[in-house]
């Protein structure tokens, strides 16, 4: 009896070893375990033998049927972690071949300007606030201060649709808008388009302008001057130097432009400052008495400034592009650069 | 406006040098555009006369001629301008020069003919950038002279960028006024002697609308000489500053415009039957102008004319008719003042622009006319000879401009610019500007002088006060004022969001132009009611886009002719029509898919996109505000007649369309595979609802599959709107299209739709026999409604 057992022990180690995976594996412990396996019908065969006899042989049915149950477990552990090693071999991929699907795409330039503009300011509670592009000459012109005749209607080359009806050359009209039907405090920033006849290689016939303007009780010309010097600083991330000249707009009285040192050559001078170590921003100053005028708002209660600035010239200065015609182009290889 | 730096100088000459000067001017308003030598870096150039010329022995175009440049001995130079000729004084370079662009003159040989030194043009100066031969000096050009001296050419043209309230510094007078000011130096007018008067004869002088010609000066200058020539000087200043010398009269009327900023005029009197009427035109009357243009004159044109025909565009420009010109004797001189209201735009109306009506429309010193006759009739006897009668005048006083007294409140300085100036700098600064100044209680009271138009209220003397101050030397605020808490609105999402949202899609942003080309617009959107832009920098700009696909289709084929094979953009803009006869701007967001749906890759089987991929980027976009649409099928004349949606919200209202752009547009405009486009008005996709909390349910929910068979008209918007609303109230939360069959075993004309639903209630647990109940309900529904049968 033992003997034969010995033997049985002997086969059944030999038929594990020889399982070369888990289902031969699992083939094996059927034929020893299951219920028509070889150890299982040892312990049934039990029962014809004496109870003296059947506790002893039993010790050693279960000595046996261990023994094997441990081979089994550890050759088990053997081909999983086989079958594992072979799985992971074979799922090995190229990780540096691109991943599957969408690839993220940009914003034009302009808009990406006109966000960091719109959050600069933001910061400080302007609001922004857009307006018509169709506009009527009086929001255009009139109420800004540009009586008809006026010479800067001429230098403003507008497009018309009838006598009065022009598209706007300017983001100035939303002050008004605002004016018209806000009350002071205000602070706001305008941007959009605006157009002008005009076109060539410094000019396009459509660009965008960005108007900012606050109203509120003692707003000196020294408020409007910090208001630049400062988003200046935030929008170029650069010490810069600002510098303010006089100039005239019928709306604005003082009226200035200002310009940044260059930031292509940090004011050593270059192609694109010409030399000067100076670029041309925007226009800028305090709101002309008949503006408040033609808005209703008393110009000895309140005082307020304003500024406008080329938002296509900005981009330009912020990012090193040269030609302003590729704005409006749409490119791909142009307009990918920008993300 | 350009004004030379010696002519500057010679009215102002503060101790800066040309750099200082121009930077002074431009901080103070009067914008430097460019500063130019008047001359290219050049030595060693002297006036010589040719003495005699020979032919060269060796070379048709040379000869050798003999020079006196000033030194004992003449100078044999070989020269090949065919104006060389003896008795020539011209600019000879001697051994030893440096003309432009380093080239230096040596001693040389020309096909065996020695030469020592050149005969110069212009070009060869730098003084011209072409010319047909040498520079012919005047007879009495001195020899040995060097020619910078004698030309000063050691000069500068400024060119002022002037805004148009700065009228007065469009004269060297003007400009000068603002150095001296600048460099609180005493100014100099120009000062010169007047003629006598040595005739009486003159012109009477009829002034029809004194407010529009308030002063009208007339005089008679009789006899000058036609062969007289203008000075070398007042041909050099005229040239730096870009006018060319045609005759001594003209010549001098434009060097007093540009010396005292008065426009003059001058006619042959002989052409004249007086008496000169200054007058509105008539609709019937023509003129032909110095420029030979002829132009129909309105009704409503200031215009000088004679008994016969109108003469001269008052302030504008003079008639060919009574043209000063080569053998004209005598001269009868306008100097005027003409309102800049009477003026502005009538220029521009005839499609002209001159200095004179350039300067009248700004507004030209109504205090000068007299001072501005008696200079141009001293400079043109002094050059022409002549006699001059007296000046005849028609002056309305009641009509001149009138300068009011401005206060200024001494605390206004303070509180707009933050400076405090002494009485003393105050006084100077506006006396320097020309303004009477006197103290006040509270301030000072200031008299703008006759050449400032653009001086009427405080603020305008607080600009002065910054100009000359100097921006850059007020202070500067840091922003420190009244702020409220930022606002943080639900109800109306940002259209960043949406940007950011395509980009994450692979969509890039274009700005595309809002004018458009109008056979495009017609051929895709022919319904629309455009509207077109009266004067257009082209016709395929001159139509307000009624839609953004027309610059998206653009752009995309641009760049698919620029190799790219696949394109996805979008814009977000404003789209321009009328509607019942009003103009409508309404923000949209549009875009365009074309070529493949992912870039080119090695996973997956590259396939073109199509009307779900599409269809899912607006879906996705409508999602963003958490609002419900509806997708029908609709028919547009840009777009595919099978495959276009119309986007509705669950209330009807219209928030834009989707399709494949129609197959004949898509020949038409040369793409080589389908377009996909979509439309959306921005107004309904941002509008958005501040989200309400619904309770949970806490039972659990379960899932019911059903396949049908269905006619092929009915869509799949169709069968779930219907179990919606007539079946399993309230219970049925989704319902899915899983699958579509169609093919053996659904007939033709008949496909097989596979749903699920989802089924939970929040009292209870659905039994077995309350979930096949509602089931049915389903199946009865479809059947009544949609004519669907279960599929066996």
């Amino acid at each position: 009896m033992s003997v034969n057992l010995e033997d049985i022990v002997t086969q059944a180690l030999q038929a594990l070893a020889q399982a070369q995976d888990l289902n031969q594996l699992d083939l094996v412990r059927v034929d020893y375990l299951g219920k028509k396996g070889v150890f299982t019908q040892q312990m049934k065969e039990l029962g014809n033998l004496d109870p003296e006899q059947r506790r002893s042989v039993g010790q050693v049915i279960n000595t046996a049927k261990n023994a094997f149950q441990e081979a089994l477990d550890a050759r088990k552990l053997t081909l999983e972690s086989a079958a594992l090693e072979a799985r992971l071999a074979q799922e090995r991929i190229d990780v540096t071949l691109p991943g599957r699907g969408q690839h993220g795409s940009g914003l034009h330039p302009v808009t990406i300007t006109l966000r960091r503009i719109a959050k600069i300011f933001a910061g400080v509670g302007f609001q922004v606030v857009e307006g018509p592009e169709i506009e009527d000459d009086y929001h255009n012109f009139g109420a800004l201060n540009i009586p008809e005749h006026h010479p800067a209607r001429a230098m403003h080359d507008t497009f018309y649709f009838d006598a009065h009806t022009v598209l706007r050359t300017h983001t100035s009209p939303v002050q008004i808008r605002v004016m018209e039907s806000g009350k002071p405090p205000l602070k706001v920033i305008a941007p959009g388009r605006v157009y002008r006849c005009d076109s060539d290689l410094t000019h396009t016939p459509m660009f965008h302008q960005v108007e900012g303007f606050l109203v509120d009780t003692d707003v000196s010309f020294g408020d409007l001057k910090g208001v630049i010097f400062e988003f200046l600083r935030a929008f170029f991330e650069k010490d810069v130097q600002v510098r303010f000249r006089p100039s005239y707009f019928p709306f604005t009285e003082p009226s200035a432009e200002f310009d940044v040192s260059c930031v292509m050559c940090d004011s050593q001078g270059c192609r694109v400052c010409k030399q000067t170590g100076w670029l041309e921003v925007g226009g800028c100053g305090m709101i002309h008495p008949a503006v408040f005028k033609s808005v209703n708002i008393d110009s000895r209660a309140f005082s307020g400034f304003a500024f406008g600035m080329g938002v296509e010239r900005l981009a330009m200065m912020r990012y090193g592009i040269n030609d302003l015609r590729m704005f409006f182009e749409n490119d791909l290889k142009f307009l990918q650069q920008f993300k | 406006m350009q004004v030379t730096e010696i002519w500057l100088r010679e009215r102002v000459n503060p101790a800066v040098d040309i750099q200082t000067l121009v930077a002074q001017l431009t901080m103070a308003g009067l914008e430097v555009d460019t500063v130019q030598p008047v001359a290219a870096e050049f030595s060693g150039v002297v006036v010589a006369e040719v003495l005699s010329t020979v032919q060269h022995p060796n070379a048709d175009k040379l000869r050798v001629c003999q020079v006196n440049t000033g030194a004992e001995q003449p100078l044999q130079i070989v020269c090949g301008a065919s104006n060389v000729r003896p008795g020539l004084k011209v600019p000879a370079a001697l051994i030893g020069a440096v003309l432009p662009g380093d080239f230096r003159i040596k001693e040389s040989k020309l096909r065996g003919e020695l030469s020592f030194g050149m005969l110069c043009s212009e070009k060869e100066l730098g003084l011209a950038t072409t010319s047909d031969g040498l520079m012919e000096l005047p007879a009495d050009a001195p020899v040995g002279a060097n020619i910078r001296d004698y030309l000063l050419l050691d000069d500068h043209v400024i060119e002022l960028g002037l805004t148009p309230n700065r009228a007065d510094c469009l004269s060297v007078e003007g400009v000068a006024r603002e150095v001296a000011v600048l460099n609180k130096q005493p100014f100099q007018p120009v000062s010169f002697e007047t003629v006598a008067v040595s005739h009486q004869d003159n012109l009477e002088i009829q002034v029809a609308d004194p407010a529009a010609c308030p002063v009208y000066l007339g005089r008679l200058i009789k006899n000058i000489d036609p062969q007289a020539v203008t000075p070398l000087w007042m041909q050099e200043r005229l040239r730096r500053c870009g006018i060319r010398s045609l005759s001594p009269v003209v010549d001098v009327t434009n060097y007093v415009l540009l010396e005292l900023g008065q426009p003059l005029h001058a006619f042959d009197a002989g052409k004249l039957a007086a008496p000169i009427v200054v007058r509105r035109s008539r609709i019937e009357e023509a003129l032909t102008l110095l420029n030979d243009q002829t132009i129909a004159l309105d009704g409503d044109t200031l215009i000088i004319a004679d008994q016969q025909q109108p003469l001269a565009l008052a302030g504008v420009m003079g008639g060919k008719h009574s043209a000063v010109y080569g053998e004209t004797r005598d001269i009868f001189l306008e100097c005027a003042f003409f309102t800049p209201l009477c003026v502005a735009g009538k220029a521009r109306q005839y499609g002209l622009h001159t200095d004179s009506s350039h300067r009248f429309e700004r507004g030209v010193d109504f205090t000068l006319q007299h001072r501005a006759m008696e200079r141009a009739t001293q400079l043109i006897l002094a050059i022409a000879g002549g006699s001059a009668g007296p000046v005849s005048e028609a002056v309305s006083r009641p009509a001149l401009p009138v300068r009011t007294p401005v206060a200024l409140q001494t605390q206004r300085i303070e509180k707009m610019l933050g400076i405090s100036l002494d009485n003393a700098d105050l006084t100077a600064l506006f006396a320097g500007l020309g303004m009477q100044i006197s103290a006040t209680a509270d301030g000072w009271e200031i008299t703008p002088p006759g050449f400032r138009f653009d001086i009427a209220i405080e603020e305008d003397l607080l600009e002065e006060i910054a100009r000359i101050y100097g921006y850059n030397n007020l202070p500067s605020n840091s922003l420190l004022m009244r702020s409220e808490l930022a606002q943080a609105p639900e109800a109306t999402l940002p259209i960043d969001r949406l940007q950011d949202l395509l980009v994450d899609r692979s969509y890039q942003e274009a700005i595309t132009y809002s004018f458009v080309d109008e056979v495009m617009q017609n051929a895709l959107a022919p319904d629309d009611e455009f509207i077109r832009i009266s004067n257009p920098i082209s016709s395929e700009l001159s139509i307000m886009r009624t839609t953004l696909w027309c610059g998206l289709l653009n752009a995309a084929i641009y760049n698919i002719n620029r190799q790219q094979p696949r394109v996805r953009l979008f814009e977000a803009g404003l789209r321009f029509y009328r509607e019942n006869g009003r103009i409508q701007q309404r923000k949209t967001l549009s875009g365009l898919a074309y070529g493949s749906l992912y870039p080119e890759q090695w996973a997956e089987k590259a396939r073109n996109v199509d009307f779900f991929d599409i269809k899912a980027d607006v879906e996705t976009l409508l999602a963003a505000s958490g609002r419900s649409a509806v997708f029908q099928a609709a028919r547009h004349p840009a777009l595919h007649p099978g495959q276009t949606a119309q986007i509705r919200t669950a209330d009807g209202k219209n928030i834009g369309l989707l399709g494949m752009l129609h197959p004949t547009l898509e020949k038409q405009f040369g793409f080589d595979s389908p377009v996909f486009l979509f439309e959306l008005n921005q107004e309904a996709i941002l509008d958005r609802q501040t989200p309400k909390f619904v309770t949970l349910s806490k039972f659990p929910s379960v899932r019911r599959d059903l396949a049908l068979i269905f006619e092929e008209t009915v869509a799949a918007s169709d069968i779930i709107d219907c179990i919606h609303a007539h079946a399993g109230s309230g219970v049925i939360h989704e319902v899915q299209i899983f699958d579509i069959y169609r093919g053996p075993g659904v007939a033709a004309g008949y496909k097989s739709i596979a749903l699920s639903m989802i089924l939970q209630d929040y009292n209870q647990t659905l039994t077995e026999s309350q979930i096949d109940a509602i089931v049915n309900e389903v199946l009865v529904v479809l059947r009544l409604k949609l004519n669907a049968e279960l599929r066996e």
